[in-house]
């Protein structure tokens, strides 16, 4: 019953989402406002609707519903509630679902706001976030249905297809049949019942689905030939909190797997890992690139490439962590909807381009690149060198495809494929990052640049010279660690150059010149709190690459391993049922630095008898050296005959999580909600349109 | 004259970007097989990386907790998606897979802890190589387990 009502309400809900855009197409055409705004409405309405068909798939989740399918995959009775909320995420069809959701609601928000004198994007924004949520709609009602139910007939034996596959189905698939409820469900996988892998996906999602908007925006832009940066600054908060969710995302999936798959690692360039990082190198991109827009009125048609690949990458990413086209330990789900999303994908991309084609001519920059090392040509290196990485983890992933296509032997690349190709491309990032804030608009020289940066360089050279005596003579390291040190110097001198000239020319204190001077530019400043945050982030991810050691052994109760001046010696283990059902193996080590006692540490097994599953939890001890990270592998009942442990030493690792606490920190810097401003004069505009007359031929060379 | 520095700049970083992913490419590569395609190939293949993929024979998992050596035996499984959603799913073919005495199995020898995930009727994916004798020595160890995510038949219907 909830189950048929759930799925009416998300077949209305699809049929709203096609009439605004046929409404909104059709107001537009005929320049009639009511069929605007019928448009409108219609997709306000589509909220609520996706809302009540979601209340009613928790419920039928939460009430352990086990005839409808989903719920029998992804919960089980011994389930806790809230895994079972969150369930709703944890299966293809329901992720779909929360995924429209998602879209929805986003787009309500956008319709929201005012539209004075942006009128003319309005049906074009709902064209393009309607499209998007009947797409996921339509995958939710024609493919994966996550109110499909189970039948028998009359014998009392399960419907199944030839192949004896139980057919899931929303109407009975015979006469006389009955719904078929398992007396218990198959259970959440055990591996993502982690605090980080519940937030992991929504936060994701999020980042996903916040990007639809600036895409939304753009393509109106090029369909109503309003193609100044107005839909720039629009969005720009847009694409700041999409870039925020999607990092967020990221760094709650790399927690999860360092705390959770025990390899001691927390990035396995798995093509699901890729399929997220690769929207948020383009989104890097655009946030960049959007600045030398607004700034210099440069790179119009890059920005909007830009964005369209993002939009591309969005569901490209959704696609591949939702079915099993690539071998990956993520991919958990199969299904059918590969070819739908390739469709989608392949659709939405050549209108998109073929719109931007259309405006090519208008889209010419408004003054030409002059300087090599002017700051508008270092953004442009900035994007190229980000798009690279991207083209770098695109390769990797269809790489196998690929080679299976032209020369019938699939081949993979692996992990070392993208450090050795991604790694010297974040080297001229790093560089880069420590450059380009020096450079000037417009025009820098050699000698402009030189002199600004040789203090911090030479700061950054005897830093390295003294790290090479003193910790490593490892050369990428010390290359790595010089461009940290530069960086960061070089990012701190500008904080405390414009802090002082503040103190000097405003007479204020330094904290209240410091604080006003932020407010003031949070873009700017926001940003730099990112490099910051990136280098920390760095320090943490050359630390692990670079100097990670292992042991492993097994050792009786009182006996010892060392490794990298710890010991760990195991005193004990011990066996307990846990909260959700499942059985707890701990074992208590005891750790020491020398003669220096530090603490215990819990390793454990715990496993889960319904899904019959093993989960390893390391014990850990972090400080801003080196984490400490214990594997139980294995044990004796008896804890005189010894239990085999893993043992990692992860040096600098923890920069890495403090890096990624201060970066979403310079996101929300960057992010917070200021009055809007015009940056550039009108009269300034006017003398780049003259610009524009006497060189556009010079001009479009020039992009 | 500024036009032209900037173009020069590019070709630089794009054959840059190029050959870094070229070199890469072929330094890392690394062959993705199916047992029989291995089988096949076995004296070609011997010494070089490969990646083979197959179902677990869950009889055949000793591990040695004392030495971290894993041994277990995997099946045939196509590597084709066609094939195996022809057949009724991964599900259905990693069990038809195991249960079938004739098809062609790999023995494989694996040094470190136990994964979680390794059971009976898991796909396992290993990246290693093959010795003379046949056996393939897995430096990397990746398992799926599709039965208990989705795709699953229930299997205690009740009323």
């Amino acid at each position: 019953m909830v189950a048929d009502f759930g799925y009416g309400v998300i077949v209305i809900a699809f049929v709203v989402a096609l009439y605004s855009v046929g409404a909104a197409i059709y107001g537009e055409r005929t320049k009639s406002a009511n069929w605007v705004e019928s448009a409108r409405r219609a997709m306000l309405l589509l909220w609520p609707l996706i809302s009540l068909s979601a209340l009613s798939l928790i419920y039928l989740l939460v009430t352990n519903h086990f005839e409808v399918s989903f719920v029998y995959e992804v919960t089980s009775r011994e389930m806790p509630t809230y895994l079972k909320v969150t369930a709703w995420w944890g299966g293809q069809a329901g992720s779909l679902v929360f995924w429209s959701w998602l879209m929805a609601a986003f787009a309500s928000l956008v319709t929201l706001r005012k539209w004075d004198r942006d009128r003319e994007f309005l049906p074009w924004v709902i064209v393009v976030t309607s499209i998007t949520t009947a797409f996921f709609l339509s995958l939710v009602v024609f493919y994966e249905n996550p109110f499909a139910e189970f039948w028998q007939g009359p014998d009392g034996k399960l419907i199944t297809d030839a192949g004896g596959n139980a057919i899931k189905s929303i109407f009975a698939p015979m006469l006389n049949a009955t719904l078929a409820t398992p007396t218990d469900g198959n259970g959440l996988n055990p591996l993502l019942r982690h605090p980080g892998m519940i937030i992991h996906p929504p936060m994701l999602y999020l980042g996903f689905v916040s990007f639809v908007i600036p895409f939304a925006f753009a393509i109106a832009a090029l369909i109503t030939g309003r193609t100044d940066d107005r839909w720039i600054r629009i969005t720009r908060r847009w694409t700041l909190i999409a870039w925020l969710f999607l990092s967020c995302g990221l760094v709650l999936g790399s927690r999860w797997a360092y705390d959770v798959l025990g390899w001691g690692g927390f990035w396995g360039w798995d093509p699901v890992e890729i399929a997220a990082l690769m929207p948020w190198l383009t989104g890097t991109a655009f946030l960049h690139s959007v600045m030398i827009q607004e700034k210099r009125g440069l790179l119009k048609q890059w920005n909007m490439l830009l964005i369209i690949l993002t939009y591309s990458l969005v569901i490209f990413g959704t696609f591949l962590t939702r079915t099993g086209v690539l071998s990956s330990v993520h991919a958990f789900a199969q299904s059918a909807i590969g070819p739908a999303f390739f469709a989608f994908i392949g659709v939405t991309f050549v209108v998109s381009v073929a719109l931007l084609i259309y405006r090519w001519p208008d889209l010419r920059g408004e003054t030409e690149m002059k300087s090599m090392l002017s700051r508008e040509a270092l953004f442009l290196l900035n994007n190229l060198l980000f798009i690279s990485i991207l083209v770098v983890c695109f390769w990797g992933v269809v790489f196998p495809l690929v080679s299976q296509l032209f020369t019938g032997q699939t081949v993979t690349v692996g992990p070392p494929f993208y450090q050795a190709a991604t790694a010297p491309l974040f080297a001229v990032l790093m560089l880069l990052m420590g450059v380009a804030p020096l450079s000037a608009w417009g025009h820098s020289s050699l000698k402009t640049l030189g002199r600004a940066i040789w203090k911090s360089a030479v700061a950054a050279l005897i830093i390295t010279v003294i790290l090479f005596f003193t910790y490593t003579n490892n050369p990428i390291a010390l290359v790595g660690f010089f461009l940290v040190a530069l960086v960061l110097l070089v990012t701190l001198q500008e904080f405390g150059r414009a802090t002082f000239a503040r103190v000097r020319a405003q007479n204020e204190n330094i904290f209240v010149a410091f604080w006003r001077l932020v407010g003031r530019d949070r873009r700017r400043y926001g940003g730099y709190v990112i490099h910051i945050s990136m280098m920390l982030m760095a320090v943490g991810i050359l630390g692990i690459n670079l100097f990670q050691v292992q042991t492993q052994g097994t050792v009786s109760t009182n006996n010892s391993l060392s490794l990298s001046g710890y010991t760990v010696k195991y005193d004990s283990v011990a066996q307990f049922p846990g909260p959700d059902g499942q059985q707890v193996t701990r074992a208590i080590v005891s750790v020491y630095q020398g003669k220096n006692y530090l603490g215990d540490l819990y390793p454990r097994i715990d496993y889960y008898p319904t899904e019959q599953q093993n989960m390893t939890i390391p014990g850990q001890r972090s400080t801003l050296k080196d984490d400490l990270y214990i594997i139980l592998v294995d044990w004796q009942p008896a804890a005189a005959n010894g239990a085999t442990f893993k043992i990692f030493v992860n040096p600098l690792v923890n920069w890495l999580w403090i890096g990624a606490i201060i970066f979403l920190f310079g996101i929300i810097i960057a992010a917070w909600p200021d009055r809007e401003v015009e940056r550039i004069p009108a009269q300034m505009r006017s003398i780049h349109q003259a610009d524009k007359q006497t060189d556009s031929r010079q001009a479009s060379a020039a992009d | 004259m500024g036009r032209t520095k900037f173009i020069v700049g590019g070709v630089l970083i794009l054959a840059a970007v190029v050959y870094l992913i070229f070199s890469a490419t072929k330094a890392n590569a690394e062959y993705f097989m199916t047992v029989d395609e291995l089988k096949a190939k076995s004296t070609s293949m011997a010494g070089q990386d490969v990646r083979v993929s197959g179902a677990v024979v869950g009889d055949t998992i000793q591990y040695d907790a004392n030495t971290l050596m894993l041994t277990f035996d995997v099946a045939q499984v196509p590597g084709d998606q066609k094939e195996v959603d022809a057949e009724g799913g991964l599900a259905a073919v990693l069990h038809a897979a195991v249960i079938d005495p004739n098809r062609a199995r790999l023995q494989i020898i694996y040094n470190g802890p136990k994964p979680d995930l390794l059971k009976n009727e898991a796909q396992a994916i290993m990246t290693g190589h093959l010795d003379s004798s046949g056996v393939f020595h897995a430096d990397e160890l990746l398992l799926k387990c599709p039965t208990k995510y989705q795709e699953a038949v229930p299997n205690q219907v009740g009323g």
